[in-house]
């Protein structure tokens, strides 16, 4: 609509300064966002690469060279990761339709309220809260099913005696990526079209069964997507994972032992504060690693919403 | 004609069962949930209170809900197919389910919120807002220190991106429309919402360490790496407030003649402004949080420091996690001075929160009906 009408009146209308001005300002301000993700880029890339081929003689965190360094903790990561979604996604997708469905109407904005506030508490308190009181609530649990069920490869091995193992850092994890994936369902849920649902209850089906033929099948790429958001969100989360998880930089998928492998996030945070010389940029380069593995997750899952319109508004 | 005279059949096979149902045959009543619901917590309190004075300990509260959740969900599918039938004891169930996934998701909530105003309480006091850490060892001591710098961090940080991240919204909404230029900014901001909050650490560093050598730390830093988690954030919520002006408003304002700039500095903006503060609200609160670009950029100090370009900078988050993770003699000062902060931000964040959803609910623009 606005296109139109300074189509129609370009022709006889002045450019006023002020005009020309207010515009350029505007396109400033969004090139500037361009600038600052190609800067992000370049800046880090440029740090990086002293790190990229540095050994054990030029960087003192290295044992033999960068690759070796950078694998166990890209296994940490993406391993927390799963673990963390696997418990997040299903428990996510229910409470998105608990307040979608089938909460009492009048209540369920203010639950929406509710489950946005475990997104707005602070990434540190977490680690505290996990540290603290999750770490302990959890290694009897941990130590019972290391002692009955330990013939199963994930729970083998010695069980930690302060429950910081990765599993714990992906409850944390899951605590907080619950509420991003919560709210983006939520969004995609009630956008279901009315109709449908109302000609699936007036077939006769039950609550679930509209919710299984109407709902989902309308959700699935939002479902997708938001899973892939919260999979984003998850490998940068620094702060949790670093204060929870007892780290020995090993590759193992073994989910009670004190002996974990780190992740990439984590890791910078405990090493920057006392690195110096080509430390640092080892570690800024294992940064890089993050960046493209989390923008290329969060570009595929953008590109899925985008895809479908209706979701605009969906974040 | 079969067609025609089959139906007369349907009833006449099914008469003989109808006269002795009512409409609710066929139905759990509405409190049988309830009812069960009732009855399994009861049941499963006495076990679980039979087992604590037998064997002396405490009562399990954990346990107690685990049996009661999942002796109810087996109890009303079995209960609901015997007496309604298969699908319904399916439907009861995820029901069920559903709600039991919404009260797993509210335990953490509650018991961060418990926890952090349990031990928090013991580390406030007058000193606690009123000091610095420097000279301190063991007991005593505060957090001014990292109240000032997280404020000045947080409100440069906001100085950068509100007028970018506005003009931005501006540009998307009013001028881009439909432009190739428009659509890759709209796809990359919401990308850049997703850049770990650790990235933009290390890109602040990289930037100044280029220029002022390595190792350096300021309190600017900080403030630049929250900007690019920040700005994504104020461009999302304030396109989404600026698409919201309906465009009558803007057509009515161009046939008085107004120039295009003064009608979205006059009518535009104003129309939305409740909508871009509520966001701008919420992107603080966001940032306000972080700890790791911080802990990279600003630095830990325990000195007071006024100066955003000069030395290095305290801030809350940084300052819980560095009282946690370097303790010293006794450590439980440490601890507590930790849940203090801790404490001390959340209720920060949670204003922020509170009072951003009240502009929103009381200045929203009334659009007739």
């Amino acid at each position: 609509m606005t296109t139109t009408m300074s189509r129609a009146s370009a022709a006889p209308a002045k450019q006023r300064p002020g005009d020309r001005w207010f515009s350029g300002t505007a396109l400033a301000a969004g090139t500037m966002i361009l600038v600052t993700l190609a800067a992000v880029a370049i800046f880090l890339i440029v740090q990086s690469v002293p790190g990229l081929t540095a050994t054990s003689a030029t960087a003192s965190v290295l044992k033999t060279d960068f690759w070796d360094y950078v694998w166990p903790l890209a296994f940490g990561t993406i391993w927390a990761s799963i673990l963390a979604l696997v418990m997040a996604v299903p428990l996510s997708v229910a409470v998105a339709l608990f307040i979608s469905h089938y909460a009492p109407r009048r209540l369920a904005q203010g639950l929406g309220y509710v489950v946005d506030l475990l997104a707005a508490v602070p990434s540190v308190v977490f680690g505290l809260w996990g540290i603290l009181v999750l770490a302990p609530a959890v290694q009897p649990v941990y130590a019972w099913l290391n002692v009955n069920a330990g013939w199963f490869p994930l729970f083998s091995g010695t069980v930690s005696g302060t429950g910081r193992t990765i599993f714990t850092a992906a409850i944390v994890l899951a605590v907080m990526v619950v509420p991003i994936i919560t709210a983006i369902c939520r969004e995609i849920f009630l956008q279901t079209p009315v109709l449908h649902e109302e000609a699936a209850l007036a077939l006769g089906a039950t609550r679930w069964e509209m919710v299984k033929m109407a709902v989902f099948p309308f959700g699935r790429s939002g479902i997708v997507s938001a899973s892939m958001l919260g999979l984003g969100r998850a490998l940068g989360e620094t702060m949790a994972v670093a204060m929870v998880l007892s780290v020995a930089n090993i590759v193992t998928f073994r989910l009670f032992t004190a002996e974990n492998p780190g992740t990439i996030p984590a890791n910078i945070a405990l090493t920057f504060p006392e690195a110096y010389g080509t430390n640092i940029n080892v570690l800024i380069a294992t940064g890089l690693i993050l960046f493209v593995v989390t923008f290329a997750v969060n570009a595929v899952a953008r590109w899925i919403v985008s895809r479908r319109k209706e979701f605009s508004g969906a974040n | 004609m079969s067609a025609v005279s089959a139906p007369p059949q349907g009833p006449t096979i099914v008469a003989p069962a109808r006269h002795n149902r009512s409409l609710t045959s066929g139905h759990l009543p509405r409190w049988a949930p309830w009812a069960l619901l009732g009855g399994t917590a009861g049941l499963s309190a006495l076990l679980f209170g039979v087992l604590a004075l037998a064997s002396g300990s405490d009562f399990a509260i954990a346990g107690w809900a685990v049996v009661t959740g999942v002796v109810y969900l087996v109890l009303i599918t079995v209960v609901s197919s015997l007496v309604e039938g298969r699908r319904r004891g399916v439907d009861r169930l995820v029901t069920g389910v559903v709600t039991v996934a919404f009260l797993i998701a509210m335990i953490p909530l509650v018991s961060v919120a418990w926890t952090v105003v349990a031990n928090g309480v013991a580390g406030i006091s007058a000193d606690f807002y009123s000091q610095s850490m420097r000279n301190v060892v063991g007991e005593g001591g505060g957090a001014l220190h990292a109240i000032v710098g997280t404020l000045l961090i947080t409100l440069a940080a906001a100085v950068i991106s509100i007028p970018i991240g506005l003009f931005t919204a501006i540009y998307l909404i009013e001028y881009g429309e439909g432009k190739r230029l428009a659509r890759g900014i709209t796809f990359l901001v919401d990308v850049m919402t997703g850049i770990p909050s650790i990235v933009a650490g290390l890109f602040a560093y990289a930037v100044f360490a280029l220029f002022f050598g390595p190792g350096i730390r300021l309190g600017i830093m900080g403030s630049v790496a929250l900007a690019v988690l920040m700005i994504p954030v104020v461009v999302r919520s304030s396109e989404e407030m600026l698409r919201l002006v309906p465009n009558e408003l803007r057509e009515a304002s161009y046939a008085l003649g107004v120039p295009k700039w003064l009608t979205i500095v006059k009518v535009v903006l104003p129309t939305s402004i409740a909508g871009i503060t509520t966001g701008i609200m919420l992107s603080i609160s966001r940032v306000i949080g972080e700890t790791a670009p911080l802990l990279l950029t600003a630095g830990v100090t325990a000195s007071m420091n006024y100066n955003l370009f000069e030395g290095r900078m305290m801030s809350l988050p940084v300052f819980a996690y560095a009282q946690f993770m370097n303790q010293g003699i006794p450590a439980q000062a440490y601890v507590d001075r930790a849940w203090a902060a801790a404490l001390t931000l959340i209720l920060i964040v949670m204003v922020l929160n509170l009072v951003a959803r009240l502009i929103a609910r009381f200045f929203a623009p009334k659009f007739g009906r």
